[in-house]
């Protein structure tokens, strides 16, 4: 029997191979089809760019949104004893493992104009959600939210609490505390679940194509006009599968294995 | 249980179809047909399958149903069919252009474009012009499918114009924001409309007689049992079969 080297058991290394080359290969095939030559001309087609901007700013906002009321969120998980804290927990992270279709479908009993919340809108306010840019932001922050809440929450439990007892001793606030102490310990994590956040925000398809629609420059993200694309245009729809390829793996490889290893 | 059947078929079908290289498993006898159709066909064509079991005993016929392009595009992809039925001649081109299509696609109904509205047409929408008065939502087909595309030349007709609030990937999915009230008209076909059920009510237009889509209908190069997928292309052109569409709203087509 060889001894591998090193001792990296044969048993665990084959498969960790076969593991990376079947998430990697997908993507090699992008690039392999990838018609280098034509790609300047239709990266400046306009189509492409109106899309590409659409996925950035409603991607941002969703995130932002995201951590407005993800981080207040994961801080009651994590800090506070409430009877049925573990449903609450398991509540949060359904869109996670929901079929986004089916949150697209739900976000529109709820906020589209027939909807329990979205009647009511439309007839105090005259505000219809979905269709709109804000639908957009809405179907993505629905999907996305869950990976800030539980790298947040996985922060704030790893933070050692005696920082924030030290600090109401001293006469600090909850609130102060909060701010001071607390928020300044979990950044990373909270930084770490934002980018999370909006890279599973730029690549959301289900829910946006449900509850807002595709139409071009207000609710047309990178994924639905790589899906309507992939219709007449395969070449097209590869350009568009490749840049959001580039922005997720940027943003992704930049932030390292900060999120792996969160304390 | 004949769902549960056709699963199996499917599945079995599918992983022939993985296989690769080698000659397909179930190929002697059985008869199976696996036929992609496009999403306007479902309601007729899952009928006329039906149909085509009851008289072909020991026959399968299972069903892709999508938007034509993309099942056009899964074909050229090498996806595991037997016969195409496509609602455009553009997109059944793509097909043929890629050298997959076993004989000349012949034409077998044609489809024209309605406003499909709520029950009672609450809105009071009587032809195109009344989709641009403002505060009209409207759900259209994108144009790179053929309920799309014959929408705008509809509209080109017309000279009408306006926003649609959104660009579907297909025509059921333009009836589905209908049927959840969230837009007040949809731009689809006639026997979508109709099959839609009670809930939606459908305006004719004069403007759409000059977008009338042709549904050709061809049997595939690689088709796993080319007899069976014959028979089932003469079973959908067959009297009986012209009356399920007919009654559907699909017109003849043209002689």
């Amino acid at each position: 029997m060889r001894r591998p080297r090193r001792r990296v058991p044969l048993a665990l290394l084959l498969p960790a191979g076969l593991g990376l080359l079947f998430l990697v290969l997908p993507l090699v095939g992008l690039l392999a089809r990838a018609p280098w030559t034509t790609l300047p001309q239709r990266l400046a087609q306009p189509g492409v760019l109106t899309a590409l901007r659409l996925s950035l700013q409603t991607a941002t906002l969703a995130t932002l949104l995201c951590v407005v009321l993800g981080v207040p969120l994961a801080w009651l998980l994590a800090r506070v004893e409430f009877p049925g804290r573990r449903l609450v927990r398991a509540l949060v992270t359904v869109p996670l493992v929901l079929p986004p279709v089916v949150g697209g479908v739900a976000l529109l009993l709820v906020f589209g104009r027939r909807g329990l919340l979205g009647s009511w809108l439309d007839a105090t306010f005259g505000v219809t959600l979905p269709f709109t840019t804000t639908g957009v932001v809405l179907a993505e922050a629905f999907v996305a939210m869950p990976f800030l809440v539980i790298a947040v929450e996985g922060a704030l439990r790893g933070a050692d609490p005696r920082y924030e007892e030290a600090a109401a001793t001293l006469g600090a606030g909850r609130w102060i505390t909060f701010t001071h102490v607390t928020l300044p310990l979990v950044a990373p994590g909270i930084a770490a679940g934002a980018v999370l956040c909006w890279a599973r925000a730029l690549g959301e398809f289900g829910a946006t194509i449900t509850f807002a629609g595709n139409y071009p420059g207000r609710t047309q993200t990178m994924p639905l006009a790589v899906y309507l694309a992939l219709e007449t245009d395969l070449p097209a729809a590869i350009v568009l599968s490749l840049i959001l390829l580039a922005v997720s793996v940027a943003i992704l490889a930049g932030l390292r294995d900060r999120w792996v290893g969160a304390p | 249980m004949r769902a549960a059947l056709a699963g199996v078929a499917a599945l079995t079908l599918g992983l022939a179809g993985c296989g690769g290289g080698g000659a397909p498993a179930g190929k002697a006898g059985g008869g199976r047909v696996t036929v992609f159709a496009a999403a306007s066909l479902t309601e007729t064509f899952t009928r006329l399958g039906r149909d085509f079991e009851a008289a072909h005993p020991g026959t399968t016929v299972t069903f892709n149903f999508a938007g034509s392009s993309a099942l056009a595009n899964q074909i050229t992809q090498g996806a595991p069919a037997d016969v195409f039925a496509a609602a455009s001649p553009a997109t059944m081109r793509t097909v043929t252009d890629a050298g997959e299509a076993a004989e000349s696609p012949v034409t077998l109904a044609r489809n024209q474009l309605v406003i499909a509205v709520p029950r009672g047409n609450p809105r009071g929408i009587s032809g195109l012009a009344d989709l641009t008065r403002p505060g009209v939502k409207v759900a259209q087909c994108a144009e790179q499918v053929p309920c799309g595309a014959a929408a705008r030349t509809a509209l080109g007709a017309a000279g009408a114009r306006f926003t649609p609030a959104t660009l579907e990937q297909d025509v059921k999915s333009a009836l589905a924001k209908l049927k959840l009230g969230e837009v007040d008209a949809a731009l689809v076909y006639r026997t979508d409309a109709r099959a839609a059920g009670s809930d939606v009510d459908a305006v004719e237009f004069a403007e759409s007689a000059r977008a009338i889509n042709d549904y050709p209908i061809v049997v595939l190069k690689r088709a796993g049992d080319p007899a069976a997928a014959r028979a089932f292309v003469d079973h959908v052109r067959s009297d009986a079969g012209r009356a399920v569409l007919t009654a559907a709203g699909f017109q003849p087509p043209q002689a």
